[in-house]
């Protein structure tokens, strides 16, 4: 077969890589009768989130000038952690019922399993969807961040692919763990005791050196402290490359860790 | 099957599922241009035979090459020339019928112009095409049905594999299948299917293997195995309740090659049934009802596995 090159060849991997844009292609086509109401709620979601907390609460909490800001106001602190950790929202909305829906519910993973397509195709395929719709939602919350004059630094801009990282970070673990579930009431224990006390306490809301000191070391393994970090010194104009490297590496390594387990998970339940 | 180019080729395969051998070392040689056919109830082993032919299920033992590739090394190379059928429909109901071979296409690398060419004309050869923009959710089982066997074709595979490809379906349904398959049998594309229905196997299939528990149990053409299994022709008596034991005991010494008693009713397996019917009368007994037709391999099978097929 001329299509199929021996593996360890460019060729090949060039090849592995158009397999995967396959699948993504399946995706962006089931997304084009959906997408409407998703691009309303992306929009919707960051001037809700950033009128509330950032004007309404930052009018109370800029009142006390609290020194732990940093000399910035609520608004200019909150907007890019709400960008990594909305970026964690959209990876965990991406990569739970849409991919549990797939191989239990429609079977759509398994039509694909029939073809040439490997399971990790067919799971790169859904990263690489998952990635775009990072990219847009974070693309569309800078806007929002940019239009409510919560941005300090022309540097915001390299928040996009951070927050793309971070959702990463997220999507790949969290789809090695949806493609094995049988049920969906995993996810909400998911939702509930992982996902929303990294929201509240991963700094995205206030500094986590207001914690505990106890408390502090747990905050700097969750994933999402190093996006919010991130973002926020590149919002902020305050990076150094030693920070910028640590929270990159960290993130590409959990990133990496996410794709070897759902490589393994993908084979496992698609080929029994 | 004379010397004729053997397609998928298995010694001693094997599937286990825990401690369970779902398949226990089987063998067989699929010719191009053959009807195959895996026979067997359910729980039998065909399915987990299809999805290793398949390329989707590793197999735990023994030796299996498709298209002269080894399934593990080879499976996209050769699942880029397979067309398959699951038990499911596996369709996106979301999409429409036209989408839904638009993607499958695209899994195959196929450009979108070939694509459209292809659809067309599959959507016409199973009878689809006026439902082409139609959403896939409300389409009927045997409409699906038809839509997967036209997806399965998309790429123009060398063999079609089909497991139960009308379980499920209404008798007309199963009849538009089957016309729709042995069409494609005529146009030389190699079938291979998995069923439970007898009167399947022996309208599709040229060569078929019988499966039980795992093994085969016996291999041949549908005719070689009923005259290699059963008798020409079968008797089927019904007796009410009060007399069936005093028959069935009175039976066992009656002039034929076999009698099997079912629940429902007593066969007699005789070269000719008339005489075996005159028999039975001459022995005394007086069946409520009684039936004379031909051996099918519904009879095999209650010989072969002393079990009948669709229990």
């Amino acid at each position: 077969m001329s299509s199929q090159p021996a593996a360890g060849s460019l060729k090949f991997h060039l090849g592995a890589w158009s397999f995967a844009v396959r699948e993504l292609r399946f995706w962006l086509t089931d997304y084009r009768r959906t997408w409407r109401g998703s691009v309303c709620s992306t929009v919707l979601s960051p001037v809700l989130y950033l009128g509330a907390m950032g004007l309404g609460l930052g009018s109370l909490v800029d009142a006390r000038s609290p020194a732990s800001l940093g000399g910035v106001s609520y608004l200019v602190f909150l907007a890019p952690g709400l960008l990594a950790a909305n970026a964690m929202q959209t990876a965990f909305s991406s990569s739970t019922y849409p991919v549990l829906g797939s191989v239990k519910w429609l079977k759509t993973y398994q039509a694909a399993a029939a073809t040439p397509l490997r399971p990790r195709d067919i799971f790169h395929g859904h990263l690489l969807f998952t990635l775009l719709r990072l990219a847009t939602t974070s693309s569309i919350f800078l806007i929002v961040m940019a239009a409510f004059g919560a941005a300090r630094s022309a540097w915001v801009i390299a928040a996009l692919p951070v927050a793309m990282l971070t959702g990463l970070a997220f999507a790949a673990p969290i789809e090695a763990f949806s493609v094995l579930q049988t049920r969906d009431q995993p996810f909400a224990v998911l939702y509930r005791f992982v996902l929303i006390p990294l929201f509240l306490f991963s700094g995205t809301f206030f500094p986590i050196s207001q914690l505990p000191a106890w408390v502090r070391p747990l905050a700097y393994v969750t994933p999402l402290w190093h996006g919010v970090a991130l973002c926020r010194s590149l919002s902020l104009g305050t990076t150094t490359a030693g920070g910028a490297l640590e929270h990159i590496g960290y993130l590409a390594l959990l990133a990496a860790a996410g794709v070897a387990a759902g490589n393994r998970a993908y084979r496992r339940r698609l080929y029994v | 099957m004379p010397a004729s180019e053997v397609l998928i080729h298995a010694r001693g395969l094997a599937k286990k599922f825990g401690d369970a051998m779902a398949v226990d070392g089987v063998d067989f040689d699929l010719h191009r241009g053959e009807a195959f056919g895996f026979l067997g109830p359910n729980g039998a082993g065909k399915s987990s035979t299809m999805r290793m032919i398949g390329c989707v299920s590793p197999p735990s033992g023994g030796e299996l090459s498709i298209l002269g590739m080894d399934p593990v090394a080879d499976g996209p190379a050769i699942r880029a020339r397979l067309g398959v059928v699951p038990q499911d429909d596996t369709l996106d109901v979301e999409l429409t019928v036209r989408e839904n071979l638009l993607i499958y296409g695209r899994y195959f690398g196929l450009p979108r112009n070939v694509i459209a060419d292809r659809t067309q004309h599959l959507l016409e050869f199973v009878q689809l095409a006026d439902r082409a923009n139609d959403q896939v959710e409300p389409l009927s089982g045997g409409l699906r049905r038809r839509l997967v066997i036209a997806r399965s074709l998309i790429n123009e595979p060398e063999i079609l594999l089909l497991d139960e490809p009308t379980t499920g379906l209404d008798p007309q349904a199963r009849h538009a299948v089957w016309d729709r398959l042995y069409q494609l049998k005529s146009q030389g594309v190699t079938l291979v299917l998995t069923t439970h229905y007898m009167d399947e196997a022996e309208q599709l299939c040229d060569r078929l293997v019988v499966m039980d528990r795992g093994k085969i149990a016996a291999e041949g053409s549908p005719p070689s195995l009923i005259a290699e299994y059963s008798s020409p022709e079968v008797l089927e008596l019904r007796f009410d309740l009060d007399s069936r034991q005093r028959a069935a005991d009175k039976l066992a010494g009656a002039p034929a090659e076999r009698v099997e008693v079912l629940a429902d009713r007593i066969l007699l397996y005789a070269r000719s049934g008339d005489a075996a019917l005159a028999a039975v009368r001459d022995l005394g007994l007086e069946p409520q009802a009684s039936l004379v037709r031909r051996s099918t391999l519904e009879d095999v099978f209650l010989r072969l596995t002393g079990r009948r097929l669709e229990e």
